[in-house]
């Protein structure tokens, strides 16, 4: 089976938002949520680089194993899913995702933070619904990948910087990028998220 | 010219041609500056900082960190630190206390009872201590409940009704915080008078809290050991209550690595200090003949105040005998 994961190959970003805004548009994610966002190192200096990031559906993954109820879980594809009727609104899950993708619908004062939302992979989500189901897009969004589609962010991306897919594929030609035109800042978050890097 | 000197001036050379080679900028092939040229890398940045941040477009500039990975610092703690140091420190006391039980037993009035009583607390003191006992127990429970509770309830009660169950005992953690921090500021506002250290408990810690001699030794109202509990409880409150408050308003003053900071005092402290109380309502039940009727009806038997706070019960008998308004303290 697969093993999904993203990469951001940060030398071709232009910062353009449209990953954003394409999840935000295809999951109908609520006001105050990005499931992505890009984020831009060393703005206005020599070097600059933009990185879209979001849910990076991490190896062993941080916020499944500090989980109080363990509603959060890895699919057979390595995607991180969890289960909107099980979350109890702790926000463990917040403090230990390394990407910051975990939020919530409000502030959280009293502890009163809803539901946690973060990037699904667009693989609905990991609760009881019925894959594909009105009711698992309500809650989660798009099931883009029963359908055998791949997350929307990187499916539109206009520069082919976000990569979506197996990882050993994007590896692939995110190394081949690397060797052809002679650089790279690296696979942003893999060593993080994977704890591997691409070696090129 | 001597051979150090000359070791200088053959580093200051290789520092003059090594330098400008490091400044220069790589360039493509037509002389244009490379798109790669000092490329902010990764690896490089984790090394000079513990995250990397960045500038963001979107109005929630809590957003603006791209990677931490200090989360996973945080996630090996929780999941592996806290749970064995806590259940090692809170079973391991319950197991020191029932060894105590079995080997020293209940410490009886050794003169037996005399039936006179003699007030200790009065009802707005015990009020006090009662509020802050019974919203620690809640907290306490609701707290190891966040912690063990996956791991000892969820396999018993199914993923749905423990949901709901940790669910409601998250706002039982966060509202009776409240509860617990009144009846702290109310209990050291009552005793710190008549907890502050004197001549007397270097006494008592010599004789062993007459634990070990199986003689009493002297104390005032309160002894060194409840003393040493007074304090504890008083720093070890403060602490849970502070973080506690930073967790209960994230991004008040905070961040995530802040938090993460507050979350590891709030556990830490937390285990030490149920360990704590759990000695101390050993003590106060099981443990000593005469010491819950302290906090129970508010009276004590006259021995056993004689017993365990000798000059604290001269002190009551000269009050009595002359009279409130004229009594010396002999604390």
């Amino acid at each position: 089976m697969a093993r999904m994961k993203f990469l951001c190959d940060a030398d071709r970003c232009i910062d353009c938002n449209a990953c954003v805004t394409a999840c935000k548009n295809e999951n109908e994610v609520p006001w105050g949520i990005n499931r992505r966002r890009v984020i831009t190192i060393n703005d206005g200096k020599p070097g600059e680089r933009s990185v879209s990031m979001a849910c990076m559906h991490c190896t062993d993954a941080p916020c499944a194993a500090v989980c109080p109820v363990s509603c959060i879980f890895s699919t057979d594809d390595g995607v991180v899913l969890h289960s909107k009727d099980l979350c109890i609104g702790c926000g463990y899950c917040f403090y230990a995702c390394p990407f910051g993708a975990p939020q919530y619908p409000k502030l959280g004062n009293f502890g009163s933070r809803g539901k946690m939302d973060k990037c699904t992979y667009c693989a609905g989500g990991g609760g009881t619904e019925v894959s594909g189901s009105i009711e698992e897009y309500r809650k989660y969004g798009a099931n883009r990948l029963a359908q055998g589609k791949l997350p929307l962010c990187a499916e539109m991306c206009s520069t082919k910087s976000l990569l979506a897919g197996d990882g050993e594929i994007i590896a692939e030609i995110y190394k081949e990028r690397v060797l052809k035109r002679g650089y790279g800042s690296g696979a942003w978050g893999w060593m993080t998220a994977y704890k591997e890097g691409i070696a090129s | 010219m001597s051979f150090p000197s000359f070791k200088i001036l053959a580093a200051v050379f290789a520092l003059a041609v090594a330098v400008p080679a490091i400044a220069q900028e790589q360039r493509a092939p037509d002389g244009a500056a490379a798109p790669d040229a000092n490329a902010v890398n990764e690896q490089q940045l984790l090394q000079q900082e513990s995250r990397i941040e960045g500038r963001i477009d979107i109005p929630d500039t809590r957003a603006r960190v791209l990677i931490q990975p200090a989360g996973r610092r945080w996630d090996y703690f929780h999941e592996m630190t806290l749970h064995r140091v806590g259940a090692i420190v809170i079973l391991g006391m319950m197991v020191l206390l029932g060894l105590a039980f079995l080997i020293l037993g209940r410490l009886r009035i050794s003169a037996g009872r005399s039936g006179k009583k003699i007030k200790r607390f009065s009802a707005f003191e015990r009020f006090s201590h009662w509020l802050t006992a019974s919203s620690f127990v809640l907290l306490g429970l609701t707290g190891l409940n966040i912690t063990f509770g996956k791991i000892v309830l969820l396999p018993l009660m199914g993923e749905n009704a423990f949901s709901d169950l940790a669910q409601f005992a998250k706002y039982v953690h966060n509202f009776v915080s409240f509860a617990f921090i009144l009846g702290l500021i109310l209990i050291v506002t009552l005793w710190i008078k008549d907890n502050i250290p004197r001549q007397v408990d270097i006494e008592w810690i010599r004789q062993g809290g007459g634990f070990i001699k199986g003689k009493h030794a002297p104390a005032g109202r309160f002894n060194a050991g409840e003393k040493a509990i007074f304090w504890c409880a008083l720093a070890a409150g403060a602490a849970v209550s502070v973080s506690g408050l930073l967790l209960l308003f994230p991004f008040y003053g905070t961040n995530i690595a802040t938090m993460q900071v507050a979350q590891v005092v709030h556990a830490v402290i937390a285990v030490l200090f149920v360990a704590l109380i759990l000695a101390h309502i050993y003590i106060g039940t099981l443990g000593m003949e005469g010491a819950f009727e302290a906090m129970g009806t508010g009276e004590v038997d006259a021995n056993w105040a004689k017993e365990h706070h000798d000059l604290w019960y001269v002190e009551k008998q000269a009050q009595e005998s002359i009279g409130p308004a004229s009594a010396t303290s002999i604390k």
